[in-house]
């Protein structure tokens, strides 16, 4: 079977984590995000996934070079030269994507989840329409895509985009699967698949909806990612308590690659996830962070909701909170406190930022 | 040559800018630089060879701290101090003028006067050296020193000479406030409405004594280049305690803490008292001083700071620009941090220490003041705050004044015409008199049942 993921455009959202790498490279509870979703299409019998890009590509490339060969899926770069929406890429993919006669999956690459591919493709087979696409609840639906099913066959009535009244609170999770009748409706140009391609489907009947179990996140800004880690994490307990963190200092679920060192005296978590290399000092005080590959957090700081890029340095006795992010190899000198700031990589931080901004 | 000293204490309508602090104690018994406020002057003065005796004025009740205070220093620096009680604040040369004859009595030639609420070198010698060498034995010596300050329009620095609040007279200044005081009758008399705040008897030294004296050539300055700063708010205290740190370096050596092997880590000039516990991860300084019976946990930073007697700090606390009350305690990795506002008569851009409270309807910047038994609990952020007494946080706060219980209130919008005005009791013509100000201060007095609907101050919660 095959796949294609949406990677799409410049991750403005999630910057400025993304200004140092491609979106799907970001590494979300230890694992690049891509790779969570490479692994899952892995396991439902996916043999090549198409990624399409618009930027950074060549960064994807190489790295999804290395990944190709260990987990023995083949990966394919479709390179938009100018975006193309989220149904454009279909048209641009299609050969890769009708060449087996097949179903074939189509995902956002921002979303994380218990992904349901095998379950999605039986639900797919057994209706028989041209698409069907992921749903899952929400409280806020006025964000997102919303639908509405028939409750027994899931058959979709209506798709209503980001609906300003009240419509349902079942919402497009950005996991779908189409049969290759599906290409004859998109055109090569910049198109929506959820303005222009699915309110025509569901018209024609031809539009399914399964509902997802468990956690949904679409973790394209900082503060749903740290919600989407904290999701995460909790599944982790459930399915597979044995990857998480425990001992002296630890509390609730924690995630800590195994060449990370923590130091003495130390409170890390709940929802905290620290990457390869990461140094903890002494007497640190982490709370609902992600921290990733290289950083180093010096001894007394407290950190609560942050994101830590690549290879920063948080000095002694800093205060960080309300989702603060920052870029790669950041400095925050000793002693100050950060807000929900904003920080561009490469950037020393000598004063305190005591209301959220951004620096560059 | 027969000496005596005067310190001018106040009283506690004085020095409502140094509250919540003063609720506690006494303003002129505030600890800086690990001391009471006024040691460093009555140490200065005991210096001073010839000089018979200190006399503390002002128009506080009889309070026991400042007894016992009185009566160590006495015993420490073997010197006669007593203290004169002003029935009523008199200003700054009503007092004198009251008790001149206990000023003069043992025939004194001359004595200093001295604002308690100013930190100084107290070049008291050289002001006496200065004073003979001019030759004249009547004249009146004031302590000034060069600030610049820097003016907007035209776009310049202006250099100008200040008075410090330390004067050396001899007997002859009666007979001028004398005249003052002769002229105010006289007005008074004349005057048809006496609404009772006005009395003759206050005399205020700057406005009413020397200007008129200015012309007569009795009045000298002596210039100093040593430090000088004013204590008005709690703010320039932990200015002020820098500078006597400083100056403890060839002072009082053994007041600073060194660095040794199982202490704290020292950087620049600290005070620890002998009964304070310091963990040797902490990180002290510059310019801290640890009061009586102190805690510092593991892994503490404090910076610019006072930490008052019987505190006790958990560990990895990070305590920046702030003065922590008696008996408080602040939770383990809170941070509590305030903004400098340092009164520096020479920095040409820093704020003159008589700025308001509010700004725009929102608190300015300033150092956190934790009031006394206040407990601030662990990992919550409290920036540029005031915190009144025995009050127990629950969350972080940030630019607020948090009052202790009190019930919700109302407070009538006033007019500020309508106040009366107040023949009191400020030292420098030049600090105005600011309408906003008023409003806290009628916040602040517990007495008064009013409400205030700024979201700049938070009533008794929870």
């Amino acid at each position: 079977m095959r796949a294609l993921i949406l990677v799409g455009g410049f991750g403005t959202r999630l910057r400025p984590l993304t200004l140092s790498r491609p979106k799907p490279l970001v590494e979300f509870c230890n694992k690049a995000l891509l790779l969570h979703q490479l692994e899952a299409l892995r396991q439902a019998g996916v043999s090549h996934v198409v990624l399409a890009v618009s930027y950074m590509s060549e960064a994807l490339e190489a790295a999804m070079r290395e990944q190709e060969q260990r987990l023995g899926i083949r990966i394919s770069l479709s390179h938009e030269k100018e975006p193309l929406g989220t149904a454009g890429p279909l048209a641009l993919a299609r050969d890769l994507l009708a060449e087996g006669g097949e179903p074939f999956f189509v995902l956002n690459s921002d979303v994380i989840c218990e992904f349901p591919f095998a379950a999605l493709a039986q639900f797919h087979q057994r209706h028989g329409g041209e698409g069907s696409i992921v749903v899952t609840r929400v409280e806020e639906p006025a964000k997102y895509g919303v639908v509405v099913s028939e409750p027994d066959s899931g058959r979709i009535c209506r798709f209503v985009e980001k609906p300003r009244v009240f419509v349902s609170n079942k919402i497009n999770a950005g996991l779908y699967i189409f049969s290759p009748g599906i290409l004859q409706r998109i055109q090569l140009r910049p198109t929506s698949i959820e303005k222009e391609i699915f309110p025509a489907m569901a018209q024609d009947g031809q539009l399914y909806a399964m509902e997802l179990q468990g956690f949904w996140m679409d973790i394209g800004q900082p503060k749903d990612f740290l919600t989407g880690m904290c999701m995460y994490l909790q599944a982790l307990r459930a399915q597979h308590p044995e990857k998480l963190h425990s001992g002296p200092g630890v509390v609730g679920n924690v995630l800590v690659d195994p060449s990370a060192k923590i130091g003495a005296n130390c409170v890390i978590g709940p929802n905290v996830t620290i990457g390869a290399g990461v140094v903890v000092e002494d007497g640190v005080r982490i709370k609902r962070c992600t921290v990733l590959q290289g950083a180093r957090i010096r001894s007394h700081s407290w950190l609560e909701s942050c994101i830590v890029g690549w290879s920063c340095s948080v000095g002694q006795w800093v205060r960080m909170e309300n989702v603060t992010v920052l870029g790669e190899d950041v400095i925050v000198n000793d002693e100050l406190y950060l807000n929900g700031a904003n920080v561009l990589p490469h950037k020393s931080i000598a004063e305190s930022v005591p209301e959220p901004r951004i620096i560059m | 040559m027969p000496l005596k000293a005067v310190i001018l204490i106040g009283g506690p309508q004085k020095g409502t800018r140094f509250r919540p602090l003063s609720f506690e104690v006494p303003k002129p018994l505030f600890p800086v630089a690990g001391v009471p406020m006024v040691q460093h002057h009555i140490e200065a003065c005991a210096k001073v060879p010839g000089l018979k005796e200190i006399l503390l004025m002002g128009f506080y009740q009889p309070h026991e701290a400042l007894s016992r205070f009185l009566a160590a220093a006495q015993q420490e620096f073997k010197i006669p101090i007593r203290y004169l009680q002003e029935y009523a604040a008199l200003g700054t040369a009503g007092g004198i003028y009251h008790f001149r004859d206990q000023i003069l009595a043992g025939g004194a030639d001359a004595f200093f006067v001295l604002n308690a609420d100013v930190c100084s070198e107290f070049p008291l010698q050289e002001m006496l050296d200065f004073q003979q060498q001019h030759g004249d034995t009547d004249s009146f010596v004031i302590l000034g020193t060069t600030v610049q300050h820097y003016v907007e329009k035209p776009s310049t620095f202006v250099s100008e000479i200040i008075n410090c609040g330390i004067y050396l007279f001899t007997p002859a200044i009666f007979q001028h406030i004398g005249e003052v005081f002769q002229r105010n009758q006289q007005e008074l008399a004349l005057e048809e409405n006496s609404n009772g705040w006005q009395r003759a008897e206050v005399i205020r030294l700057e406005q009413d004594v020397f200007t008129a004296l200015a012309g007569s050539g009795k009045l000298y300055v002596y210039k100093t280049d040593g430090f000088w700063s004013q204590i008005k708010s709690a703010g320039s205290a932990i200015y002020a305690s820098r500078l006597y740190l400083n100056q403890y370096s060839q002072s009082h050596p053994e007041r600073l803490a060194q660095n040794k092997p199982g202490g704290p880590i020292i950087r620049g000039n600290v005070y620890i008292h002998p009964t304070a516990s310091v963990d040797s991860t902490a990180v002290l300084g510059p310019n801290v001083s640890i009061g009586e019976g102190v805690t510092v946990g593991a892994g503490v930073r404090i910076r610019e700071s006072i930490i008052l007697h019987g505190a006790s700090l958990h560990d990895h606390t990070c305590v920046l620009n702030t003065i922590v009350g008696w008996d408080s305690t602040i939770g383990r990795w809170a941070r509590v941090e305030g903004t400098p506002s340092d009164p520096n008569p020479n920095d040409p851009y820093a704020k003159i220490d008589s700025e308001t409270l509010f700004r725009d309807g929102r608190l300015t910047p300033s150092i956190t003041i934790l009031g006394c038994s206040v407990t601030i609990p662990a990992e919550v952020v409290i920036l540029n705050s005031i915190v009144l007494p025995h009050k127990e946080l629950s969350r972080s706060y940030k630019n607020q004044i948090i009052l202790s219980a009190l019930k919700p209130c109302v407070l009538p919008r006033v007019h500020h015409a309508s106040l009366p005005t107040r023949h009191c009791i400020r030292d420098s013509p030049s600090i105005p008199y600011h309408p906003s100000w008023m409003d806290l201060q009628q916040i602040l007095a517990p007495s008064l049942v009013h409400s205030f609907a700024s979201s700049a101050v938070v009533l008794g919660e929870d």
